[in-house]
């Protein structure tokens, strides 16, 4: 009864001194600072099983609105040379000309352009730059929620997989024939600005 | 045979060392640069980088061995070179050491920077003692770009003993490859 009352009080001042925040987009980092996000990937090796790697280094922001989440927006900018296979000299593979090329494409990049939300889960279309390509990408997107952190912050969380083809984006490189796709897990928190 | 060097020429284990080195390198050159290019379906994808830093490990212990033998061992006398060649020569010489050792560390780091050790062979391993994510592309363009400064110096140190040997007329080259005195 009383952490009720206290919402009421709350939400009252709020609507009170015009502070809603439901209508206003906010502006939110995503917190790779403290690790609440991770960009992963997977793909088939030899067809056999799947690998997983990830990206160590990446930085983005969005903006949010939980009453016109159909505004969101997204930007994330990626290290492609912090890639992350647990296998060092994979990874240099995969930084190797033969795949993200990193010396001359030094990150890869996502923006949002439309976001197609049914309920808490949304289609977010958008331009991913990868290997000097860039290309149409579609991510299914849930949000998964939001509220005050116990330090004094106000975050949102969502998680989303998209599917790229490989050769889209000018890897050309055999894998075989199951590892021409990569499915690619985002899993992203933001704080509040 | 001599197996130490003597005033006048080099015993058989600088000999051996020598030019066994000198072979495994131009293989090792080989194998990495092969390798390198290797396609995720080549039977050898595997093999040929196992190969190669298993040798690796075994050349370094060599390359160790090496250096030990020739402080602690007499040097042939070389004082009927000139100065200046007298001077080039051992900057040639140490500089290939140093080179190779460097080279060798570098190959040891890509292969163990990321905490995995490497297996020579199946006979022993080498453990990670440093790990740094992400270095390893640092490390495989220096030791790449030694690979090729070390084959470079040896057709230099190669056209040096052959100028020794066919426009000087002397010993140089001779003493290196079936011990003896100098003419």
């Amino acid at each position: 009864m009383k952490t009720k009352l206290k919402y009421f009080t709350a939400a009252t001042a709020m609507t009170i001194f015009g502070l809603s925040g439901a209508a206003q987009a906010a502006d939110y980092v995503i917190d790779t600072k403290g690790a609440h996000a991770s960009i992963t990937f997977r793909i088939h090796h030899l067809g056999y099983s799947l690998l997983t790697g990830r990206f160590d280094k990446f930085n983005g922001t969005f903006s949010f609105d939980e009453a016109a989440p159909a505004d969101t927006k997204i930007k994330v900018e990626i290290d492609t040379a912090s890639v992350n296979t647990n296998l060092g000299k994979r990874d240099n593979h995969i930084r190797s000309g033969d795949f993200l090329n990193v010396s001359k494409y030094p990150t890869a990049s996502f923006e949002s352009t439309s976001v197609d939300v049914t309920g808490t889960s949304a289609v977010v279309h958008g331009k991913l730059t990868l290997h000097g390509v860039t290309k149409e990408i579609t991510i299914n997107a849930d949000h998964i929620g939001g509220g005050k952190d116990p330090w004094g912050g106000f975050r949102q969380g969502f998680t989303g997989t998209t599917k790229i083809t490989l050769a889209d984006f000018g890897i050309k490189y055999n894998l075989g024939l199951k590892a021409k796709e990569m499915e690619l897990m985002l899993n992203i928190e933001g704080i509040r600005q | 045979m001599d197996v130490k060097n003597t005033t006048d020429s080099y015993g058989f284990v600088a000999r051996f060392l020598h030019w066994f080195m000198a072979l495994a390198i131009v293989a090792m050159f080989a194998l990495g640069w092969w390798m390198a290019g290797l396609d995720l379906y080549n039977p050898w994808y595997k093999q040929a980088p196992y190969l190669h830093e298993s040798f690796g490990v075994l050349l370094m212990i060599m390359l160790l061995g090496r250096v030990l033998w020739r402080v602690a061992n007499t040097q042939p006398d070389d004082s009927y070179l000139q100065s200046l060649e007298q001077r080039l020569s051992r900057l040639m010489h140490w500089g290939l050491y140093a080179l190779l050792a460097i080279l060798m560390i570098c190959g040891y780091l890509i292969s163990t920077l990321d905490g995995r050790s490497i297996d020579v062979l199946g006979l022993f391993s080498i453990p990670s003692i440093y790990q740094q994510k992400g270095l390893e592309e640092t490390f495989g363009l220096v030791h790449e770009i030694l690979a090729y400064a070390i084959i470079g110096l040896s057709l230099l140190h190669t056209a040096a003993a052959l100028k020794h040997h066919f426009i000087d007329r002397d010993a140089t080259l001779i003493r290196m490859w079936r011990g003896g005195s100098r003419k």
